[in-house]
Order: structure tokens, then C-alpha cells, then sequence
């Protein structure tokens, strides 16, 4: 299993000039990044977006790779958009998935026959030209620079620990320095400048 | 001599998402937009994305607008309502400013209004807060430009309902 803080350490040095989209694993990545203006930390607009908007952002930045990092439960929402990516076929967007197994924000209820799902093999069968399964961090860490010198759309699944979340909405403290909006318009502006 | 039926020509459409600088059509198809696609399709500086949930259509045209992109989505009001929690999450709590242009599947301006899809349109939109036009033919063209207007001003989707099920796209 994966811990998410410090595969996001480990990938910080292959980053680059890329944008992020660091999906639920964001309350991490706002503590490590080196780049904010290139960073949609957006958190959860609404579940099963992430791969839509990275989709969206890809396809309007074809020069600028885009690492999203999506989530078990929001590709169980949205399992169509595999078909999307792989038929749009964006050449800079790396599709990396957390699977934690659980919806982890809600209490850590069980994510629909989370231990059976092959993710990366649904991943290809949709027609991702890539796609691979990591369980261990320095497994990842070795092919991470081949993974990221190839062209995409390449789906990354990984097994991650969960981090479940059970106290009320209301109380939790928020981890977003800056409101949602405020990083569409510093992201756009980055992007348009 | 019969007399010419006023309709929404696709041409219509599209020479409007031209006007507005449209780069991407997010779609999934519906019942009164087919000639519409195939328009659409033939021409290379528009990238057509289709998806499998009109749902997704916000997160992905949130996305083309964060890269710098004018996307617009096209879908039926069936697809609208099944995309309500995407909508309010990516389009309205992010103010992303996109138009959708909308095939209003069961609309009558005569007699009784027999498939629900019709009936919960307007209310949805009501209920969502968003800013809507009736487009019936090619005389409300100027409507469409006021639904990226409208999407602009308010930085959030505004939706053009397209009341032409029987003819016009469909000929």
C-alpha cells in the first residue's frame, strides 16, 4: 500500500512546468507543491468531475502536460469518461488513480467490490493506450520517469492507505488556502498569460 | 402554395457558436440535433467531444475554460436533469461561463404537453437559478448570442432551449 503524502514527495521532482490536478489527495499536495499557479486543487465540485475537467484542461493545453490524480469512487461515478480520454487520445494528460478502496471522506464506507475491480485493465479495455498497477512506492518511483517521458492518455492505478475522514462537514478545517474560484482564475491565468 | 415552415436551421447554430469564438462542443446526442453534428463535425477547427453522461459535459468544458478554451455543451433536457449535481458543482460554485444549447424534447407552444421531459425543463432551470431563452427558429438567432452573452455576464452557464424537435434539425 501507498501513502499518498509521500508518493506526492516522490513525484514533486518530475513535476516540472506540468499543471496538477491533485484531486481528493490535495490536502497533501497544498503542503508540498512547488507551483501553486499551475496547481487545480480544487477538491470535490462535484464527484466523479476530476477526470472531465483533466480531460478539458488537456485538451485545451496540448503543449502542457497535466498529471491529474483521480479517485476510486469518482471513477466509479464517471467510468464513461474512460471512453472519452481514450477516444480524445490527449498525448500530455497522465491519469494517476488513488484507490483507497473506500469512500474515505464519508467515513470509509466500502467503495463497490473495491477488492475484485481491476482498474487498470478497465482502463485499457476503454482504450487507453497504457495502462499499470502499483502497490509499492518504489516501484512506482522506478518506473515513474519512463512513465512520464512516453505519450499519453496513460492510466497509473495504485493501491493507497486510507485516510478516513469522520467528522461532520462543518467541522472539518478547510486545507485549501484558496477558494476554488480564485484557483480556476489564477490556473487560467497562468495558462493564458 | 404551401407555406415555408420557419425553422432553426443548423446552419444557424453554427454560425453562431463561430460568432463566439466556440472551440470545443461537448455533446451526447439527442433527438433534434443530428444534422446539427454532422455540421458541426465537418468543420476541423471545432474539437467535438462526446461523452457517455451528459453529466461529465461540466467538469470537462471547466476544464477547457481553466486551459483558456471556449468550450459550449449540446445535449438534450433529459441530459440537462441527469446533470444536475455536475452543474451545480463545476458551472455555478466554480463561475465557469459556458453556454449549453439544449434540444427541448417534448416542447408544444400548442395543445397539452404530454412527456415529462418538457414539463420539468423549466422548473429545473427555475430551481438551478439559471437564466434561460427559448429559441424556435431562425428569427431567435439573436437569442443564441444572448445565451453567451448572458453566460458571460453572469460567469455561469446560461441555456438556450432549442424548441425545434420536428423539423429544422430533423429534416
Amino acid at each position: 500500500m501507498i501513502n499518498t503524502a509521500e508518493m506526492f514527495r516522490m513525484f514533486l521532482p518530475h513535476r516540472g512546468d506540468a499543471i496538477v490536478i491533485p484531486g481528493r489527495g490535495g490536502r497533501h499536495w497544498v503542503e508540498i507543491t512547488d507551483n501553486e499557479k499551475l496547481d487545480a486543487t480544487l477538491g470535490d465540485p462535484a464527484m466523479g468531475g476530476h477526470s472531465g475537467f483533466g480531460l478539458g484542461i488537456a485538451l485545451a493545453q496540448p503543449n502542457k502536460k497535466v498529471y491529474l490524480f483521480d479517485s476510486d469512487g469518482d471513477i466509479h461515478m464517471s467510468m464513461g469518461m474512460l471512453t472519452t480520454i481514450a477516444e480524445q487520445a490527449p498525448k500530455n494528460l497522465y491519469h494517476f488513480m488513488l484507490d483507497n478502496e473506500i469512500y474515505a471522506t464519508t467515513g470509509g464506507q466500502p467503495v463497490p467490490n473495491a477488492k475484485v475491480v481491476d482498474y487498470a485493465a478497465i482502463a485499457k479495455a476503454a482504450g487507453y493506450p497504457k495502462a499499470c498497477s502499483y502497490t509499492e512506492l518504489k516501484d512506482l518511483e522506478k518506473d515513474l520517469p519512463d512513465i512520464l517521458n512516453s505519450d499519453g492518455p496513460i492510466f497509473v492505478h495504485m493501491k493507497v492507505l486510507p485516510e478516513v475522514q469522520n467528522e461532520a462537514i462543518g467541522t472539518r478545517k478547510p486545507w485549501n488556502p484558496r477558494a476554488r474560484t480564485k484557483v480556476i482564475t489564477d490556473v487560467r491565468g497562468e495558462l493564458t498569460k | 402554395m404551401a407555406e415555408q415552415a420557419d425553422v432553426l436551421s443548423p446552419e444557424t447554430v453554427y454560425q453562431k457558436f463561430k460568432e463566439h469564438g466556440v472551440t470545443h462542443v461537448i455533446w451526447l446526442p439527442d433527438s433534434e440535433t443530428n444534422w446539427l453534428h454532422t455540421l458541426l463535425e465537418s468543420d476541423p477547427e471545432l474539437t467535438m467531444v462526446g461523452v457517455g453522461r451528459e453529466g461529465n459535459a461540466a467538469a470537462i468544458a471547466s476544464g477547457l475554460y481553466a486551459g483558456g478554451a471556449k468550450p459550449v455543451i449540446l445535449i438534450q433536457n433529459t441530459g440537462l436533469m441527469e446533470s444536475g449535481d455536475s452543474i451545480r458543482g463545476w458551472l455555478k460554485s466554480l463561475k465557469i461561463p459556458v453556454a449549453l444549447i439544449v434540444g427541448y424534447r417534448g416542447y408544444t407552444r400548442h395543445g397539452a404537453t404530454k412527456d415529462t421531459a418538457a414539463t420539468y425543463t423549466e422548473p429545473f432551470l427555475n430551481a438551478f437559478r439559471i437564466d434561460y431563452y427559448l429559441v424556435e427558429s431562425d428569427r431567435d438567432a439573436d437569442r443564441i448570442s444572448g445565451v453567451f452573452e448572458l453566460a458571460e455576464k453572469q460567469m455561469g452557464p446560461a441555456v438556450a432551449l432549442i424548441a425545434d424537435e420536428f423539423h429544422g434539425f430533423n429534416r
